[in-house]
């Protein structure tokens, strides 16, 4: 198993590490059990763009990696952008992942998900979405 | 270039010069078929018959009843499916194990269990010493073989076999114990220790991957795994690997000489889990005083064993997790399970094993190393905030 030089950088430098104080939108997903949890915090403005993201993740180093890289495809991006983001798009980002960490990948889908449907609910939108990922390679 | 520590000392070991020396000949001009009656034949004879006898006085026993085999493995697959075979015909078709085995002793008896042999695996206390009630309970009149570690690869613990034995034999069950960590660690007299069968490797103490052993006690009868010439006195076919034999030996008897090392071996190992558990909520992996002198496991909650053992890397420190992150199957180590540590901590569990090569320096690198490593990977993990913010 060798993880892409984008990984490594990604898990040795992630970015937007941290937590953002009464954000907008927070996602938990994953499990300790498991082995990772992901948290993402969204700051969203008034015209649904994204103007921060910020995460907190414990997991292997992909998880690390898909986590900083999620936060930098969905930065700056609007809501609706960032909900078309997948775990494919997460991979191809990063040079690829080893198959048996694609969950990983997966998991930042749906932390992202999961921030922006905290953001509806909390201003009273409907989440129109499925909070999990279409990819059925994700066997957790 | 930076630093370089190897720490993972329980995964392999670099060949050691002496053993390549030793090996040399064998491939320069020593390079015969032992079982060739010419003079190149003998002369390769020679050198296997030495290297046998060689072994033999360091483990105090008889040259006849030392095995070349070509792994730790195989040893193991082949004590047990010899030692079933053979129990199978005297009716006896169980077996007795330990959940904690290394997966050669584990999957072996789940292979068996497919033939229609029963096996009972035996739970082991929060230090990873074998339950000795349940294992007492488990070992019948029926039983075949009775297969428990010497020591743990993951955890360093150490099993009390010298008890095992005795209630292996006290049944008419043989015992068979895989010492592959054990080996170069602690001293093994197999004149004292009643074991039937016991099974080592070559590149775990600084002989090349490849080679193994396996000792089988005079007058106990196992079937065959390697079936073909008449090799290893018609109980092992295949062309003897001679020149990693002769460096197997080389390597025995080097280790048995580092024996005296070990104490300082082991006051490095308990300088390391000192440091390693003052960490808050961390803790140690094993018994603290029956281990291997050279494991150290230690667990820090809130955090992954894969992202602490890239980080290590990048410090150029070598070291091996528990976490079964790399794997396909996302596990956590049985082992720790086993001890009782649960799923969310079992993650974020590390080994480290020096070995009579490690110097104090490097123990005071891999402290000032992942002392940080730790606190930086707490830093950016929501399960550490829930610490923090619920107050310690």
């Amino acid at each position: 198993m060798q993880y892409s030089d984008k990984v490594m950088d990604h898990f040795a430098n992630p970015r937007n590490v941290g937590e953002i104080e009464d954000a907008q939108g927070v996602g938990v997903v994953g499990n300790a059990k498991c082995g990772d949890i992901m948290k993402m915090y969204l700051e969203i403005d008034e015209n649904d763009v994204i103007t921060d993201c910020k995460f907190k993740t414990f997991g292997c180093g992909a998880a690390i990696a898909t986590s900083s890289m999620a936060t930098e495809l969905i930065k700056g991006r609007t809501v609706k952008e960032a909900l078309a983001l997948t775990n494919s798009a997460v991979v191809e980002a990063l040079d690829g992942l080893p198959p048996v960490k694609i969950h990983c990948s997966v998991l930042a889908e749906e932390a992202v998900k999961a921030a922006i449907a905290d953001y509806y609910k909390k201003i009273g939108r409907e989440v129109d979405f499925s909070l999990e990922s279409a990819d059925e390679r994700y066997e957790h | 270039m930076g630093r370089f520590v190897y720490a993972d000392n329980a995964a392999t070991t670099p060949v050691s010069q002496s053993v390549i020396d030793a090996m040399a000949p064998c491939f320069a001009s020593a390079w015969g078929n032992p079982s060739s009656l010419h003079s190149k034949g003998r002369e390769a004879k020679a050198l296997l018959d030495g290297a046998r006898e060689r072994i033999a006085r360091v483990f105090a026993c008889e040259a006849s009843e030392i095995y070349f085999t070509s792994c730790g493995s195989e040893s193991d697959n082949w004590a047990i499916k010899g030692a079933a075979l053979r129990g199978k015909k005297k009716g006896r078709t169980h077996i007795v194990t330990t959940v904690i085995e290394h997966p050669a002793v584990l999957n072996t008896c789940r292979a068996l269990e497919k033939e229609g042999f029963t096996v009972t695996y035996v739970g082991v206390d929060g230090d990873g010493v074998v339950d000795m009630q349940a294992l007492e309970a488990a070992i019948t009149e029926n039983t075949a073989v009775v297969a428990v570690m010497y020591a743990n690869n993951e955890i360093g613990t150490l099993q009390p076999i010298e008890r095992i034995c005795a209630l292996a034999h006290a049944k008419g069950a043989l015992m068979f114990t895989d010492a592959v960590q054990a080996v170069g660690n602690v001293k093994i007299d197999l004149s004292a220790l009643p074991v039937d069968m016991l099974a080592m490797s070559g590149h775990k103490i600084h002989a090349p991957k490849g080679v193994g052993m396996l000792f089988i006690r005079k007058g106990v009868v196992i079937g065959n795994l390697i079936d073909g010439g008449g090799q290893e006195r018609r109980h092992r076919a295949g062309t003897e690997n001679l020149p990693y034999i002769v460096g197997l030996a080389k390597a025995i008897e080097d280790a048995d000489e580092q024996l005296a090392d070990m104490p300082r071996v082991a006051a490095m190992r308990d300088r390391l889990i000192e440091a390693l558990t003052a960490i808050p909520y961390s803790r140690l992996n094993g018994h603290r005083t029956e281990r291997l002198p050279g494991n150290v496991n230690v667990g820090f909650e809130c955090i992954e064993g894969e992202s602490m053992l890239l980080l290590l890397d990048m410090k150029g420190i070598c070291a091996s997790t528990g976490s079964a992150c790399s794997s396909a199957s996302l596990e956590p180590s049985h082992v720790l399970l086993a001890i009782g540590v649960p799923h969310e901590k079992a993650h974020g569990s590390i080994r480290l094993s020096i070995s009579h090569e490690t110097t104090e320096e490097d123990i005071d690198y891999i402290i000032e190393s992942l002392v940080p490593i730790v606190a930086r990977l707490r830093e950016m993990s929501p399960l550490w905030e829930e610490i923090v913010k619920n107050g310690k």
